[in-house]
């Protein structure tokens, strides 16, 4: 019985799951229902021809071994994704020998927040917090203030000069100077060891821009902007009032790409900040993660205090890695929705 | 009157509209025309005293110390490998993700999927390079138990040269995989739902929907990802790379990139340095240049 449903409801379905993603919110069963009771063995005379209904019996047949594979594909990737980011989760507040002997598997066991302890007794990682979530936050503003007026500026047909600017913004995707001409040109403006490397260089990403001016482009009619100048609106007000507040979706999208690039970002501070006081959170975090500098104190291995490093340094890790990337996962989920959608217009026509 | 007034509105429009994209522009200007115009150190020696381009001119003689260099061959060698097994394994994951998540039919598993598949894309390299080292350790990571169970434990994973590439690249697909579907998830939503309903009529089951018409749907966006992975062919990710090296799997972990932080910012071999990283942006236009012709004459669909 189980199966019949199954596999008819996939057969009569098999339509509309295109659609179904962007569109409509109709719940799929009822639109396949009527098709399945027409066309389910157990109706033969609503069947057509009977060499039909013969394909159709086999392909049910088909049907439910590709819904079989499907789950089992589905299924394993998705323990494959989730697995390791549930280990470390479980692995940061478990007994970190139990942890290390491969006793910990799929619930936490021995619950200690040592790890977490520590890490909040250790003011590097602070310091590193603090310093992030500035350039974090400084660095998106500068970004959305740089990109998505350039963005609106490039959108209008208006605008003679769009073509040539275009051109020129585009040619940095595939050709760029190189790293050490680079390094040398923040060393001649004397923005290394500044907050500023993080701020300004770079504060425009053509793909972001592309994305941003595409948004403009179809969403807002050309229309609209002939009736605001006629309103005598100027550029300045339509952006603010009329363009800015009707492309919130896509402002978001391109928020989280350039918050995510500042969060995650390690290379700039590694080539151009030497100042410790300056350092961004995942540098704290290479030294922590990969050269083992796990104890605030400098405590790394060897002695009686190294093999209690040992213990502890894992848990620490695992604790880590979900202190300096949990922030960035919490904001994920609210956003999502409008991210697609954003992903989508940047993907087809970008 | 009638156009005067259309001239001077015309010109405030305009003025306006300079205001808005000129921060954008400088930035460009400065931060990436610049170190274009800086690339000619790698023909020049460089003078502290005399500024980016104020050194002696040189030719071709940094580029001919690269080459001769006892280094070159490894690192063409481990550049070539890595990027061809990243393009080899790596190219088609997502395409294949994204069928399968196009033929999730109920939307709330097709959301869930999708969110999970996306999640790992956030983190950041050092939190994955550090997960690896605690997921992979031989002694104490659940992998390396795993491992020992089945008879391979003395493996080390993470230092040893037969397991950098495998591992490099199933980490890279194990994040970035879904992440890259996106694009062809996109593409798969803009086939006109008439011809899903045309293969069901004939008769059509869902594996030869997905052979006969997903497929060819994805056709055009994959060649044109093709053609730009090619172009990348030499440019593999500096930052994991760099954060996976250690002492034991340098001989298959020294790229390019690598290389040349080393010998640029490291040792301050600025004009070296800048040769080998033009080196390797001249190989990358080649074969960007290549494939498109080559896709081209194939099948019509090109980049430029």
């Amino acid at each position: 019985m189980d199966s019949t449903r199954m596999s008819s409801k996939g057969a009569g379905n098999g339509s509309h799951g295109i659609s179904s993603g962007a569109s409509s919110g109709t719940p799929h069963i009822h639109r396949a229902g009527p098709r399945l009771n027409g066309t389910g063995p157990g109706l033969p005379g609503a069947l057509p021809p009977s060499s039909k209904a013969r394909g159709r019996a086999r392909l049910n047949g088909k049907e439910l071994a590709f819904k079989i594979t499907l789950g089992l594909l589905c299924t394993f990737i998705f323990l494959i994704i989730i697995y390791p980011l549930y280990f470390i989760v479980i692995a940061s507040f478990s007994d970190s020998t139990l942890v290390a002997t491969g006793k910990v598997w799929l619930v936490p066991k021995n619950i200690s927040f040592f790890g977490y302890q520590e890490i909040f007794k250790d003011m590097r990682i602070w310091t590193g917090y603090r310093n992030t979530v500035f350039y974090t936050l400084f660095g998106t503003l500068v970004n959305m203030l740089f990109t998505l007026p350039a963005a609106y500026v490039l959108s209008r047909r208006e605008f003679r000069a769009r073509k040539v600017i275009m051109f020129i913004f585009v040619v940095t995707m595939f050709f760029n100077g190189g790293l050490i001409p680079t390094y040398l040109l923040m060393k001649d403006l004397h923005l290394t060891n500044t907050i500023w490397v993080f701020i300004i260089p770079f504060c425009v990403n053509i793909f972001y821009l592309i994305i941003a001016r595409t948004f403009f482009e179809s969403s807002l009619p050309q229309e609209l902007h002939e009736a605001a100048v006629m309103d005598g609106c100027s550029h300045f007000t339509f952006f603010f009032k009329v363009a800015l507040p009707l492309s919130k979706a896509m402002i978001s999208v391109i928020g989280l790409y350039y918050l995510v690039g500042h969060w995650n970002d390690f290379f700039t501070a590694l080539i151009y900040i030497r100042n410790n006081n300056l350092q961004p959170l995942q540098i704290i975090l290479r030294d922590i993660l990969l050269s083992n500098q796990v104890f605030a104190g400098g405590a790394g291995t060897g002695g009686d205090a190294g093999g209690y490093a040992q213990r502890y340094a894992d848990q620490i890790k695992y604790g880590v890695i979900i202190v300096s990337t949990l922030p960035i996962l919490m904001i994920y989920p609210f956003i999502q929705k409008y991210f697609e959608k954003g992903v989508m217009i940047g993907s087809i026509k970008g | 009157m009638q156009t005067r007034k259309g001239l001077v509105h015309a010109v405030t429009r305009d003025y306006q509209l300079w205001i808005m994209i000129l921060p954008a522009i400088i930035v460009i200007l400065i931060f990436n025309y610049i170190p274009m115009y800086g690339i000619q150190l790698a023909f020049r020696d460089y003078d502290f005293s005399k500024g980016l381009t104020g050194g002696e001119w040189r030719g071709l003689a940094y580029f001919q110390q690269f080459i001769d260099s006892y280094l070159f061959t490894d690192l063409m060698r481990n550049t070539f490998l890595i990027s061809l097994a990243s393009i080899v394994l790596g190219f088609p994951a997502p395409i294949i993700l994204a069928l399968i998540l196009n033929q999730i039919r109920r939307k709330k598993m097709k959301q869930l999927m999708q969110t999970t598949v996306y999640l790992p894309h956030f983190i950041s390299v050092i939190v994955l390079v550090g997960m690896l080292n605690v997921l992979l350790s031989a002694e104490t990571g659940v992998v390396g138990h795993l491992m020992k169970a089945v008879g391979l434990g003395h493996i080390n994973l993470l230092a040893s040269t037969g397991t950098f590439i495998p591992v490099y690249v199933l980490s890279d697909i194990w994040q970035h995989c879904g992440w890259n579907s996106i694009i062809y998830l996109a593409a798969l939503s803009t086939v006109d739902p008439q011809l899903y309903d045309a293969a069901r009529i004939d008769g059509a089951s869902r594996w030869q929907t997905i052979r006969f018409v997903d497929i060819p749907a994805l056709v055009p966006t994959i060649i044109i990802l093709f053609i730009l992975s090619m172009g990348n062919i030499l440019s593999t990710g500096f930052e994991k790379i760099f954060l996976m090296q250690n002492s034991l799997n340098l001989p298959v972990s020294e790229v390019i990139a690598t290389y040349v932080y080393k010998i640029g910012i490291v040792s301050s071999q600025f004009s070296l340095a800048s040769a080998i990283g033009l080196f390797n942006t001249v190989i990358n236009f080649i074969f960007l240049f290549a494939m498109n012709t080559i896709s081209k004459r194939v099948s019509e669909t090109s980049l430029f």
